[in-house]
């Protein structure tokens, strides 16, 4: 059924539809290559006096706001993850729907979570086509065995700001939820028995959707302040007695790994900031909240106290280690797209330089310059990485589709980009021949550092000098590879389908890859 | 012996390793059912191996189920094996080849400040434990493994030995308490054993019984490889016997076990360790009288980083050379302690130079300032100073170092 028959070999040799649902798609051209033109788009003018005077947008049920919004066959709802897999709303907009009798809906979310899998009947009986955005777990597995009506589009954050404003996606309706709003409909995340921190990833959404819905269980007096999401902007006001479940929605608190080979990578990995310069005072740095990112900026601010250095920025994804590393001024600022724990909640509500900082201002390509094209050391992880560097974030070496592009691609531009994995997971080697998805083009990626040594992208030079001159234990990709294949052997690839089931996007919003229908 | 067996692991936080059932039937072939994680990547290759290995042993008829979490080749090899010869009686052997990078022998006084203990029916620990660079890894059949699991862990160890990189660590096997542990030899002494560790060791008699088991297993297997012995000291028996343990044959190091220690003393193990100091150092002192290393008991609260390294401190004021681990973050911890400080450094760094001058010199006697310095001392000296270049603690060009320092 979604046999693409206008195909097109892409600049990093990977075969991609023209067309995908319907509409045209620009293959990958390379980094830097492509750069949409013509005018951003702006959703219709609304005009204020058919706004209630007093202010006050809240109505009865999200049932009658989706109706007041004109909700119909073949609309786009967005929403964004912040609550994550404690999101109550996210599925009730669709059960709402689904009672409706409204078919075709595209599902835009900033990304689902296991949670999601309960949309799974809806994606069946054609209330929902497709999703084009991240997909985890159940819902990917859905897509990979070519269940899915539609064609999956996989954005990063950034590019789905990007396709966002460029008009490539259109938002008929958003459904954000807030963990405090008022009546107007400004909200902010710090507050509220959903609290999450930080409400960045609705902001796109609700500065270019047709309608825009808020939904909180925590309604305040006007005005709700600071808020994230301007009630300038919103249609109508949802109350509901309770919009998520706070344990799953941040953990108590993130962890650093315990396995003793994890921290063994970790520790190798910030020797190598060390001595390759990268960590240095005043630098700017990015982390992930797993377990093994934690543990490299533990062995980092030890480095920083040690040298009485400080690190200017850290970005993220925050969390209490992050916080800490202020608190003990090794680190001057936090900027903070997506808060990760109870103790990042608390730190931005009590101090000013835990700074709330979308998405929309980060990793946005229509932006006027670029955060993570200034940040000196990026730290990611993926599933796979080929001998030319190129990674996959997406797909595993099965060929499932079990996890979300995330803000991966978008860090890919930071001056130092660091893949900090393990050379395998059991039997499943991690440096391949050739990655089952490409998802970030290895041009752009630096460091490989695996428990058995460190492979640098042979362009960087410098860092291969320096490494070698600590005495880090430096290897080819190539070398590491055949390490993993004499331990594991070497891996069949998976059998696919010819039948396209996912796509892939740049953040410029051209295709890097498209990924198959598994044979079952 | 029936005709229906199972081995292996399965189950929750297991992970690379296989649980298999065999069943010999009289007719059909040979059915196999493999449930893998990694069924899309290996799953043909597992299939090949487990055949090859089922004609190898001259099994044609048999229903196989393997549940597999990731085991790498040599734990499926280990896992069937073990299975059949749980139902079939056979004297052949599928063995892998010994691994080029492992085939290294070690000295007598190699360095050995940490071993680390993986306990010999749990693979999934094995492929990664030599990165950890422990000086010893441990693959232990006796008090990790549980009585039914004997058998199998044999098996995995065996293939380990031959398949498992080690990374430059001693490969070192427990094995089970003399008598019962002779049993263990033939499945250890032809594999490319460095050293075993010999439990609950009570007087010399069990380490020349151990002897002369290896010396059969050798001469049939024509092996002359050094294979080392580390007895454990684990009782106030062992204790009062120490020095005549410490002077048996091959006895290259002998270690104290506190747990079961202070259990046959009647006490409790405690965090200074009062209770065992008399064992500790009449462990040291026997070991000390027939030139050996003493190797101190583990360390068992493997979350607290600063209670060990005081307690590696305190065990290398006693005398001691080394210590065992039982887990891998506690290794760098281990030969960070035991290995040479500044001051000692420092100190061997005159001593081999005052030596060097000396013998350059064609004198007799070596002196720093007005002391004379004996040749026990400059041995000691130069020890400390590879000991420190292995570590990274001194840099290559340290004689260089020191003149430009004088200047």
């Amino acid at each position: 059924m979604k046999k693409y028959d206008k195909l097109v070999t892409n600049a990093l040799g990977r075969v991609v539809p023209t067309e995908v649902n319907g509409t045209p798609m620009e293959p990958f051209k390379g980094v830097g290559k492509h750069r949409p033109t013509g005018r951003k788009f702006a959703p219709s003018i609304p005009t204020s006096i058919d706004y209630p005077e007093d202010g006050n947008k809240v109505i009865g049920s999200l049932a009658e706001a989706l109706e007041k919004c004109g909700l119909k066959d073949g609309m786009t709802i967005s929403t964004h993850h912040h609550l994550r897999d404690g999101d109550l709303i996210s599925n009730e907009v669709f059960h709402e729907a689904h009672k409706q009798g409204v078919k075709d809906l595209v599902w835009l979310p900033s990304a689902s979570f296991p949670c999601n899998a309960e949309l799974l009947p809806y994606l069946e009986d054609g209330t929902i086509n497709r999703i084009e955005g991240s997909m985890n777990g159940p819902l990917g597995k859905f897509c990979s065995e070519g269940k899915m009506k539609g064609t999956a589009v996989l954005r990063s954050h950034g590019g789905r700001v990007q396709a966002i404003q460029d008009g490539e996606v259109k938002i008929d309706i958003a459904v954000l939820v807030a963990p405090t709003a008022d009546a107007f409909g400004n909200a902010k995340g710090t507050d509220g028995p959903s609290a999450c921190g930080v409400l960045g990833y609705g902001v796109v959404d609700h500065l270019f959707a047709e309608k825009v819905i808020v939904v909180t269980d925590n309604l305040v007096d006007f005005p709700c302040y600071p808020m994230e999401l301007y009630g300038n902007y919103v249609d109508y006001v949802v109350v509901v007695d309770k919009i998520g479940i706070p344990e799953k929605i941040v953990s108590g608190t993130t962890r650093i790994t315990k396995s003793p080979d994890r921290l063994y990578i970790a520790e190798l990995t910030a020797k190598m900031m060390l001595a390759t310069g990268m960590l240095h005072d005043g630098c700017l740095m990015q982390a992930g909240a797993g377990g093994t990112s934690l543990a490299i900026g533990w062995y980092a601010h030890q480095i920083l106290k040690e040298k009485g250095w400080k690190c200017r920025l850290g970005f993220g994804g925050s969390t209490g280690y992050m916080v800490n590393m202020m608190e003990e001024g090794v680190m001057e600022y936090i900027l903070d797209a997506q808060a990760f724990d109870l103790d990042a909640i608390a730190s931005i509500e009590k101090n000013p330089n835990h700074i709330q900082y979308p998405v929309f201002n980060a990793y946005n390509f229509h932006s006027k310059g670029n955060l993570t094209s200034m940040m000196d050391i990026m730290i990611l992880g993926a599933t796979e990485v080929d001998v030319n560097f190129n990674g996959n974030v997406v797909t595993h070496s099965d060929g499932l589709l079990l996890h979300g592009i995330g803000g991966w691609q978008n860090c890919l531009h930071a001056k130092n980009v660091i893949l900090p994995v393990p050379l395998f997971r059991d039997r499943m080697p991690v440096i391949k021949d050739e990655v089952t998805t490409i998802t970030g083009p290895g041009s752009m990626v630096d460091v490989v550092v695996t428990e058995r040594g460190i492979a640098v992208n042979p362009k960087r030079t410098d860092l291969i000098e320096k490494i070698k001159e600590a005495g880090l234990p430096l290897k080819t990709i190539e070398e590491l590879k055949e390490e993993a294949e004499a331990i594991c052997g070497v891996p069949e690839k998976p059998e696919l389908d010819d039948e396209i089931v996912a796509v892939i996007k740049w953040v410029d919003g051209t295709i890097i890859d498209a990924v198959r229908k598994v044979k079952s | 012996m029936g005709t229906i067996a199972n081995v292996g692991n399965k189950g929750k936080g297991i992970r690379s390793d296989c649980f298999v059932s065999l069943e010999l039937t009289t007719g059909g072939g040979l059915e196999i059912d493999l449930k893998s994680k990694v069924q899309v990547l290996y799953g043909k290759s597992i299939l090949k191996q487990v055949k090859e290995i089922l004609e190898f042993f001259e099994i044609e008829n048999a229903k196989v189920q393997i549940e597999d979490t990731g085991a790498l080749p040599f734990v499926i090899a280990a896992r069937m094996e073990a299975v059949i010869k749980k139902v079939k009686e056979t004297d052949k052997e599928y063995l892998f080849p010994v691994l080029e990078q492992n085939k290294y022998a070690t000295e007598k006084d190699r360095r050995r400040f940490s071993r680390l203990y993986l306990p010999g029916n749990t693979p999934m620990l094995f492929v990664n434990a030599g990165i950890h660079c422990p000086d010893g890894i441990i693959l232990d059949l006796e008090d990790a493994v549980a009585p039914d699991k004997k058998h199998e862990a044999r098996f995995i160890v065996r293939n380990a030995l031959r398949n498992c990189d080690f990374y430059g660590a001693e490969r070192m096997v427990r094995i089970n308490q003399v008598p019962k542990g002779l049993e263990d030899l033939r499945y250890i002494i032809p594999h490319n054993v460095n050293l075993l560790l010999v439990p609950k060791c009570e007087g010399a008699d069990q380490i020349d019984m151990v002897n002369a088991e290896i010396e059969k297993v050798k001469k049939e297997n024509s092996i002359d490889a050094s294979i080392w012995l580390m007895p454990i000291i684990e009782s106030t028996l062992g204790v009062e016997k120490a020095f005549e343990i410490a002077g048996a044959k091959n006895v290259v190091a002998m270690a104290v076990g506190l747990e079961d220690y202070t259990a046959d003393l009647g006490t409790r193990r405690s965090e200074e360790g009062q209770e065992s100091f008399f064992a500790r150092s009449r462990v040291v002192n026997a070991c000390k009288a027939h030139g050996i290393q003493a190797i101190d008991s583990v360390y068992s609260d493997v979350s607290n980083m600063d209670g060990l390294r005081e307690n590696v401190l305190r065990s290398k004021a006693l005398g001691f050379d080394g210590m065992g681990c039982i887990h891998p973050r506690q290794i760098g911890v281990i030969n960070e302690n035991f290995g040479p400080d500044a001051a000692e450094i420092e100190k061997a760094r005159k001593i081999v130079i005052a030596f060097d001058e000396a013998t350059e010199k064609g004198l007799g006697v070596v002196a720093l300032g007005s002391k004379m310095i004996d040749p026990p001392v400059v041995k000691r000296a130069q020890r400390t100073i590879k000991m420190a270049l292995d570590m990274g603690l001194l840099a290559n060009t340290w004689k260089e170092d020191y003149y430009e320092e004088i200047r």
